[in-house]
């Protein structure tokens, strides 16, 4: 196997790129979940994001477009967990997978035309001389606007989170929705905007994936990501620095292990492939071990439906 | 406006009339979604729910066909319902169906050839074994280290696809098959195939074991200790630890329950319907089976029924493909529909609505 | 902390909400475990052992919070009663619950404790506080305890329904059992124990008889002026 082709500075350039469709997904899971809120349905949003960008792209020609039609799909689809978990107090568990499992059908119908075709691209900011200083021109100056965007969101979101007062009251409904309610926020409303942000993100993530990523629409592209990206967020004890983190050294393996794939390593392909499930699964069990959940920094009200006596 | 009151016991009629009131509004939302794509929505209706079983043109193919699909939707959904019951989300019952058929055809291809009859029930308890392997995996890491069941049982299943894609190409591939990937074909190896028992009927040996497992499930709900404990431990957590209850048994017990089932289930498949290991072997029964589960309100008897239901929609979608072209995905969205109509009129058991005129208190 | 409870003799601990009630009902009931000598029934270590197992040895809780803790809400009184019943009043048969005779032992709760319900098949959320606190301390009382915990087991009762499980209480402390009655009613203590003890910040004060007892001494004691014992032993000897 031959590793020494590989630039250091490409290589933490493609784990950025790697890494942004998770990130997103899972920016918006977090914010989600701190308004105490178990949306199992990532993967479904993601998949979804990925053929309504993936349309909207190609009819509008524009990539713009695109993930902007990315982000409403995958909105569009947490609507409907929305309605179901804060209006008809269905389980969020079971609602979650529910949306998976058609998201992942709807997905398929829809994009069924599009199989093959080839979507307008995204170029890289022009950084001029910039991007092509050794090392930090990849890795600080080689990228499209969806890479600066997905870091601004994290910087964003943490300053949202801590020191506004809309993500005061957001963590309060996570906290304790009955002390929220008595307060008179209206935890539904804050329930259903984080709702609706978190499908934004998930279809932005899914929209990445078929617009940059591969850049096409196949079957079964999210493969995956928005699993991981739910294991991120409680990887990162809901803390959107460390989600950042998380998606990076996810991002790391998978182009690890795809590099090694490409350079004919003596692992078979399928066990690199594998790889990076099994290394989320371990960093799970290292962050969750010998610990509960509050001390992890998980909202206390998280999945907890909630009905107002009156 | 409408505001809802929580009913002191849910309510027995609307528990057992919901499944069939959300099988009418997916019929309903799923004919509109029929309309969209262009095709008949009334004929598409028709063909999915009515012809398999009735029509004198599809019947004779599409019957037997019923307890083919049922058989592992119901054994898989058995297994899931009790530990969805006891609160334990093992959702990665594809991954365990999977390592089940692996292990099922990897077991009984050791010995070959041969025609010893003892092949075919060691292939079956290699292949529970298999599931409850795979399934332990998330509930160890549950118990020891308090991981999350459900996104560690999830993510295995991309890994349990890899190894199968593994073992077709390597160290289960046909010496004889020319160099393709893919195993020998078990359902044209007497000793190790699942044939259907009594022609059709579409029975095989996983039907059996669904029909034996929903007794088994029954009978231990209704009177074993452990189906109350399971009960108890879902509905009232404290009440569960106040009795004594020991939830990591139940973790444990309830993950390997339904890996094992899951397994076997696979195996079922593997040596008769599918005949062989393949790169892409698995066809999504292990999630579908969690439509089944909630469909029938976690119940076996309940279950027995909404697996043949679903059944019929992987039939009847089938023949709405061939018949007026409608894309295969339709019916996953279609199935998905289906569990989010079940949740949603769900309310209807435990809550009242309320009719409130605007400005009256 | 320490404390004794003796065979006969009912033990009343007071204190004000929060100062380690339900952690000592916990403790005392299996939920939380110990070391095996911390907890001595009769001479007897049960420290390490869970639930069952105590109740099996004779020492059966009934824990303050009725719906979600000592019942289960959507089940019926009858597979209430098997909550704590089972090994008691042999209600299983290699592993099968014995529905039959759980029904019966349900119906006799009913009857004997005056729960006022349509029958055993009723689930427990549709019960009054009062009937299902009734029911709750009647389903230990059935089971002839040597040793029986209630925490605040009268309260939201109406006063008849609570001077009846305040009877019921002494009838089983009379019949030889050692009673440890946790309340926040001082008054409750007062009339049937004969031993009054003081829970401040998860501490026990020296247990005191309870006559003669005056309210300022009782105000001091609750304020946590008395002296503590030092140890973490729990100790029931019924003698």
């Amino acid at each position: 196997m031959d590793l020494s082709h590989m630039n250091a500075g490409v290589l933490v350039a493609s784990l950025m790129v790697a890494s942004v469709p998770i990130l997103l997904a899972a920016l918006g899971e977090l914010v989600v979940e701190k308004s105490g809120v178990l949306n199992l349905g990532v993967e479904g949003m993601m998949i979804v994001g990925a053929v309504t960008g993936f349309i909207a792209a190609f009819h509008s020609g524009s990539a713009v477009l695109g993930f902007v039609g990315g982000a409403a799909g995958g909105a569009a689809l947490s609507m409907i967990f929305a309605l179901l978990t804060q209006f008809l107090m269905a389980n969020q568990v079971a609602t979650g997978l529910a949306l998976t499992l058609f998201g992942q059908g709807l997905a398929s119908l829809l994009g069924q035309s599009y199989v093959g075709q080839k979507p307008p691209l995204t170029g890289k900011l022009p950084f001029g001389p910039l991007a092509d200083l050794p090392f930090v021109g990849p890795v600080l100056f080689g990228h499209d606007w969806v890479v600066y965007f997905s870091v601004l969101a994290v910087g964003a979101i943490s300053w949202f989170l801590t020191r506004s007062r809309g993500g005061l009251v957001l963590r309060a409904v996570g906290e304790n929705h009955d002390a929220a309610h008595s307060l008179g926020y209206k935890v539904r409303l804050v329930r259903v905007a984080a709702i609706g942000f978190g499908g934004a993100m998930a279809g932005l993530g899914g929209a990445y994936l078929s617009l940059v990523r591969v850049p096409q629409w196949t079957e079964g592209m999210t493969a995956g990501a928005g699993w991981i990206a739910l294991a991120i967020v409680v990887f990162a004890s809901w803390r959107p620095w460390r989600v950042l983190m998380g998606a990076w050294l996810f991002g790391g393996i998978s182009v690890l292990q795809l590099n090694m794939q490409a350079a004919g390593s003596a692992i078979p392909v399928q066990y690199l492939s594998m790889s990076p499930y099994l290394i989320t699964i371990l960093v799970l069990v290292i962050m969750s071990s010998g610990r509960s959940r509050a001390s992890l920094g998980a909202p206390a009200s998280l999945g907890q439906n909630f009905h107002a006596a009156r | 406006m409408f505001r809802l009151e929580k009913r002191p016991t849910p309510s027995t009629f609307w528990i057992y009339a919901t499944p069939f009131l959300a099988v009418a509004l997916t019929m309903v939302a799923g004919g509109i979604l029929f309309a969209i794509l262009g095709k008949d929505p009334v004929a598409a209706i028709k063909l999915i729910f009515f012809d398999p079983l009735f029509s004198a043109d599809y019947a004779s193919y599409a019957r037997p066909q019923l307890l083919v699909k049922a058989g592992p939707l119901i054994l898989i959904a058995i297994g899931l319902s009790l530990g969805f019951r006891a609160g334990i989300w093992n959702i990665g019952a594809e991954g365990q169906y999977v390592i089940g058929a692996l292990c099922g055809a990897a077991a009984g291809l050791a010995f070959f050839p041969t025609d010893s009859r003892w092949v075919f029930p060691l292939m079956v308890a290699a292949g529970a074994l298999g599931g409850f392997l795979w399934a332990m995996i998330p509930a160890i890491l549950r118990t020891k280290f308090n991981t999350n069941e459900i996104l560690v049982s999830l993510l295995l299943v991309y890994v349990a696809k890899q190894l199968i894609a593994s073992a077709a190409l390597n160290f289960l591939r046909n010496p004889d098959g020319a160099g393709f990937p893919g195993s020998r074909n078990l359902a044209q190896i007497p000793a190790m195939a699942n044939p259907e028992l009594i022609p059709g009927t579409g029975l095989h040996w996983g039907g059996v074991a669904a029909i034996l497992a929903v007794g088994v499930a029954y009978v231990m709900l209704q009177r074993h200790i452990l189906g109350y404990q399971i009960k108890l431990a879902g509905q009232a957590p404290r009440a569960a630890r106040f009795a004594g209850v020991n939830s990591d048994r139940l973790i444990v017990l309830c993950m390997g329950f339904s890996g094992a089932l899951a397994g076997m289930a696979g195996f079922f498949e593997v040596s008769g319907p599918a005949g062989q290991i393949t790169i892409d072997f698995g066809a999504g029964y292990g999630f579908t089976a969690i439509i089944v589960a909630f469909l029938g309100r976690l119940n076996p008897i309940g279950i027995f029924f909404a697996g043949l239901l679903m059944a019929l929609t992987y039939i009847g979608g089938e023949l709405a493909q061939l018949v007026l072209g409608l894309p295969a995905a339709a019916i996953q969205a279609f199935q998905g529909m289906l569990l989010f109509f079940l949740l949603a009129v769900d309310l209807l058991a435990n809550y009242r609505i309320r009719f409130i005129l605007p400005g009256a208190r | 902390m320490t404390l004794q409870v003796r065979a006969g003799e009912v033990l009343g601990i007071g204190g004000v909400a929060g100062n380690g009630q339900d952690e000592l009902l916990l403790a005392l009931s299996g939920e939380v475990r110990a070391r095996p000598e911390a907890i001595q029934l009769g001479g007897k270590p049960v420290g390490a052992m869970g639930p069952n197992e105590r109740r099996h040895a004779g020492l059966l809780t009934a824990p303050e919070e009725r719906l979600g803790h000592a019942a289960a809400p959507d089940m019926s009184l009858t597979e209430n009663a098997f909550l704590t019943g089972a090994d008691r009043k042999r209600l299983t048969r290699n592993g099968f619950v014995d529905w039959r005779e759980t029904q019966i032992f349900a119906e006799d709760i009913i009857k004997t404790f005056d729960v006022r319900t349509p029958g055993p098949g009723v689930a427990a959320r549709a019960l009054s506080g009062g009937n299902l606190q009734k029911f709750v301390i009647g389903r230990e009382i059935l089971q002839n305890p040597f040793v029986i915990v209630v925490n605040q087991p009268t309260w939201g009762v109406d006063a008849a329904a609570a001077a009846f499980i305040r009877q019921a209480l002494l009838d089983r402390a009379a019949a030889g059992a050692a009673v440890l009655v946790i309340s926040q009613d001082i008054d409750e203590i007062l009339e049937i124990a004969d031993k009054f003890a003081a829970l401040n910040g998860g501490r026990l004060s020296e247990p005191v008889p309870t006559e003669g007892l005056t309210v300022d001494r009782i105000g001091l004691m609750l304020g946590g002026a008395q002296g503590h014992s030092g140890a973490e032993e729990v100790q029931h000897v019924p003698a």
